[in-house]
């Protein structure tokens, strides 16, 4: 392996734009998606899921902690599962998904369309996605 | 101002990006096969009527959970291995042994979800 000694510029010379800061988003949003998931299976766990759930409910419940993921299953009693504080979970992970799932499209998307005309469209695009999306699904996370 | 690839199709064909080139074509198609399900599932759950229940079969047959779980995971595992380097750049030497490490993790919790798929599917 070559031995080059890395190279840092200092932060005044990094230039600290929106690409950068998304950048660290998509890194710390994963990490907080982590934190919730374990969470929400822990819930799960704590509510009595061992009795009442197989494996493929447990994550369906992990992956979006929504009392309509639940429904349909053993669980005798919703109420526990459909509290403002299990909505409000579900909201933050819906969030912070949305923005690192549009943001990773934006991505995608650059490699292909290279024309500044192409890729303002392609931000436009995102944002209203964006933004749609997450009211389509905090509007169903919380009248469900 | 566009960009100029100076490489042709059968050139970038003949790539031999090896493991960590697997991992970031792997990972690409885990994050659309992910947005895709995700946005169209919302949409279902929102819309309900004839366009629920049809996405609701497809979402129920046991080759699409498959192809949704391998997406899911692999994204994940991939996902860890991709923030532990960036925030620990130092770590960047170790890249392909935490492939190796991220192969290990990942093939056997796959082989387990898909054993449980097939025989739930089988009945």
């Amino acid at each position: 392996m070559a031995t080059t000694k890395p190279r840092t510029l200092p932060l005044s010379k990094r230039g600290l734009n929106f690409e950068m800061f998304m950048w660290l988003f998509t890194r710390l949003s994963a990490l907080a998606m982590y934190a919730l998931i374990l969470f929400a299976i822990i819930g799960a766990l704590i509510m009595g899921a061992r009795n009442q759930m197989n494996f493929a409910d447990v994550l369906r419940w992990g992956f979006m902690p929504n009392s309509t993921h639940v429904q349909s299953t053993d669980v005798p009693d919703l109420a526990p599962w459909a509290t403002p504080f299990w909505r409000l979970t579900a909201s933050a992970l819906l969030l912070v998904a949305t923005a690192h799932g549009v943001h990773g499209l934006v991505v995608i998307a650059d490699d292909y369309i290279v024309t500044p005309r192409g890729r303002n469209i392609v931000r436009i695009l995102s944002i209203i996605m964006m933004i749609s999306m997450s009211l389509i699904g905090v509007y169903v996370l919380w009248t469900s | 101002m566009s960009l100029k690839r100076n490489v042709s199709l059968a050139t970038g064909l003949r790539y031999k990006g090896q493991g960590p080139m697997l991992t970031f074509v792997l990972h690409r198609i885990g994050g659309l096969g992910m947005a895709i399900f995700i946005t169209m599932h919302i949409l279902a759950s929102f819309l309900g009527g004839q366009i629920g229940v049809f996405l609701n079969t497809v979402y129920e047959n046991w080759l699409f959970q498959i192809f949704i779980f391998f997406c899911v995971l692999f994204h994940a595992i991939n996902g860890l291995r991709i923030t532990i380097i960036d925030l620990f750049p130092k770590l960047l030497v170790h890249q392909r042994e935490a492939i190796w490490v991220e192969w290990a993790v990942f093939l056997p919790l796959f082989a387990v979800a898909v054993f449980v798929i097939i025989s739930a599917a089988g009945g």
